[in-house]
């Protein structure tokens, strides 16, 4: 009998991402939790712009695919006409904390009852590595190639801690991706932020560090290194709101 | 049967698995090229697996599948 | 039921109600402020949902979103808002979603003014936002004719799977007339979508994906052509016009919305000094009534395009003429409303 195999909320399909990028593993802690809530026939995802835009072919569950940045309020639309379903966004940093702040923080200020899914890996990884609101100081991209500068770029944001001052945000927690135990607690909180939508609490969001090896110029693992050497201090782990 | 098991088509070689395993029975086969041209991974040992579930865990690609 | 005055944002707002829609979305602009105003009170009343967005930009993809699990949806918002929603827009028509969406126009470009204006028209027929598109536009000309459009509209939109526009002004928007909601037909909802994203349970299992993105361009020219097509069937069925006192004319105004209205007036003054004129007025002006007006033009000393604008539908009027006869231009912009003498004067400049 199997103990670990591939969740069943999740396509018989291979995933496009590049090697050792842990958009694999966000995925599947997001179909683990699926699975176990026994949830995935009326759950409605939404796939944002970015690396993740074709979550849509993975997820084994009604899908939409929304406008950059866009995902809350596509949410938000598909909440208030299903309120019995479970709605999910999955998005990256550019998506979530550049492009689409105003709808993040406008569904949590509501206290939609959905289920935010955020990767954070500092930078744009589908258009080819540029700056992301949450790129480091002194971390160099394409459009930082002297390294992001406060002076010139400002500073990283921490979307959580942000997040978790709105009264509508009922669960917001977050979680890092770069060893197994830590993979484990990041599913734990994964699955938390889905019961707080079923147990119709308010917003919920999860932030996962993630990495980004291609973009970053580092092998898989010492991309897992530099999240836990160099994103963790600067983005720390835990529950910033519990309702 | 007990063991991790990994599929070779699936796998892009990233070594999150080998880096993962406590066992250390994990490698990257680099005399073996994929159809997406990786060198994938593979147990050299699978009477040493444990069963852990952490190659599993971190694999992103949900390539290995663990049995007890 | 006797008639009831309403302005025609109520009008507009009401006649969704009858339609079945059952989720607005909105920010306020003026002026049409009236509709999400009426729609915070109906909606609860009828078991609703409105929501006030926080942006524009934000409504139309809550809209989006709604329209994925095949509710009858609605947003209103007014030129620098319906700008805003364009993206929206757009990919609205990729993932062909049926949604209606409400713009009363005012003057442009930028914040403009507030005043009634038509210089949206190149915004709402040729698509608006980006890529190879189209939206159903239809331009009301009364506040009876807004409602029962509204009401249309939610049919057209499920048939085709398509945004539809009502392309009103402030004019229309404001207005108070008498208005027969009892005269709105209301064609049963088919509820029956397999499309939509309502959850696998629902559908036996059946996955649905609402989505705008082929990353492989056969594939997405594939879908393109699809689009087309479905734009020709529309074209064939859904085009939609106005002929007044055209019969005997020898100079034809063209004007849709409000303009047409004030051109009756003037048609009726050019009567009483023995001028032959007469009005043809597109109901929907994407599909453009081009065959129809081509044959109307027939015979014509001169077509005079009015709009409140600096002439945008005269590039139609030009297409569907074809040269055939003179075609000419009038109208005032910046929120500015042609009077039936300013016409009657062109008119009697240009025959």
């Amino acid at each position: 009998m199997a103990k670990f195999e591939k969740p069943k909320a999740l396509l018989d399909v291979p995933l496009h991402y590049c090697p050792g990028c842990t958009h694999g593993i966000a995925h599947r802690l997001v179909a683990e939790a699926m699975d176990e809530l026994d949830i995935t026939g009326k759950t409605i995802g939404i796939a944002p712009v970015g690396c993740s835009v074709f979550a849509y072919n993975y997820f084994n569950c009604d899908m939409q695919q929304a406008s950059h940045g866009r995902a809350p309020a596509v949410a938000t639309g598909i909440k208030r006409a299903m309120p019995d379903n479970i709605v999910f966004s999955y998005q990256g940093d550019g998506d979530l904390a550049s492009i689409g702040a105003a709808e993040i923080v406008s569904a949590a200020a509501r206290g939609e009852k959905i289920t935010v899914i955020f990767i954070n890996n500092a930078i744009y990884g589908m258009t080819g590595g540029q700056m992301a609101p949450t790129t480091l100081l002194g971390q160099k991209t394409t459009t930082s190639p002297y390294g992001r500068d406060e002076n010139i770029q400002g500073y990283p944001i921490r979307m959580v801690e942000m997040l978790s001052q709105l009264d509508g945000c009922a669960y917001a927690e977050r979680v890092s991706m770069h060893n197994y135990p830590n993979v484990l607690k990041a599913k734990k909180a994964v699955k938390k932020a889905f019961e707080t939508q079923i147990a119709g609490k308010g917003f919920a969001i999860v932030e996962l560090l993630s990495t980004c090896p291609t973009n970053w110029g580092l092998s898989p693992v010492d991309a897992l290194k530099f999240v836990e050497e160099k994103m963790i201090p600067q983005y720390p782990l835990g529950v910033f709101k519990e309702v | 049967m007990r063991g991790a098991f990994i599929d070779a088509n699936i796998c892009k070689g990233c070594g999150l698995c080998v880096t993962a395993c406590p066992k250390k029975i994990i490698e990257i086969d680099t005399s073996t090229i994929n159809a997406k041209g990786y060198a994938p991974a593979h147990v050299v040992d699978q009477d040493g697996c444990i069963a852990c579930g952490a190659c599993y865990g971190m694999c992103p690609d949900c390539a290995i599948t663990v049995e007890r | 039921m006797a008639k009831v005055l309403m302005k025609g944002n109520e009008a507009i707002a009401e006649a969704a109600i009858l339609a079945g829609c059952r989720f607005y979305f909105g920010y306020p602009i003026t002026p049409q402020n009236e509709i999400p105003e009426y729609m915070s009170r109906r909606m609860r009343e009828v078991g609703g949902t409105f929501l006030q967005a926080e942006s524009e930009v934000a409504a139309i993809n809550m809209v989006y979103g709604a329209a994925g699990c095949g509710k009858r949806v609605m947003t209103s918002s007014s030129s620098p808002g319906i700008s805003l929603k364009q993206e929206g827009l757009s990919y609205i028509a990729g993932a062909e979603l049926p949604c209606v969406v409400v713009n009363m126009v005012r003057g442009g470009p930028g914040l403009g003014g507030i005043q009634p204006a038509q210089s949206d028209y190149y915004q709402a027929t040729r698509g608006g936002g980006h890529g190879d598109y189209r939206m159903i536009v239809y331009t009301p000309s009364t506040v009876q004719e807004a409602a029962e459009m509204v009401a249309k509209a939610f049919t057209v939109a499920d048939r085709y799977r398509i945004g539809v526009m009502i392309l009103g002004d402030g004019m229309i928007g404001q207005i108070m007339e008498p208005v027969d909601l009892e005269a709105i037909k209301v064609e049963p909802e088919n509820t029956k979508k397999l499309w939509a994203t309502t959850g696998t349970d629902s559908k036996d299992g059946k996955r649905s994906v609402v989505n705008s993105l082929y990353i492989d361009p056969n594939e997405l020219e594939v879908v393109n052509q699809r689009l087309e097509a479905k734009y020709d069937v529309i074209a064939a069925y859904e085009t939609e016009y106005e002929e007044y006192m055209l019969d005997d004319a020898d100079v034809m105004l063209v004007a849709y919305g409000t303009t047409a209205r004030i051109c009756k007036s003037a048609v009726a003054k050019a009567r009483e000094e023995g001028i032959k004129l007469g009005l043809f007025r597109p109901k929907t002006v994407w599909p453009f009534p081009y065959d129809a007006l081509a044959k109307a033009a027939e015979g014509k000393k001169a077509v005079i395009s009015v709009e409140m604008s600096l002439g945008q539908m005269v590039d139609d009027v030009r297409i569907a003429v074809n040269g055939k006869c003179p075609v000419h231009f009038t109208g005032r912009t910046g929120g500015v409303i042609p009077t039936p003498k300013e016409i009657l004067d062109y008119v009697k400049e240009v025959r």
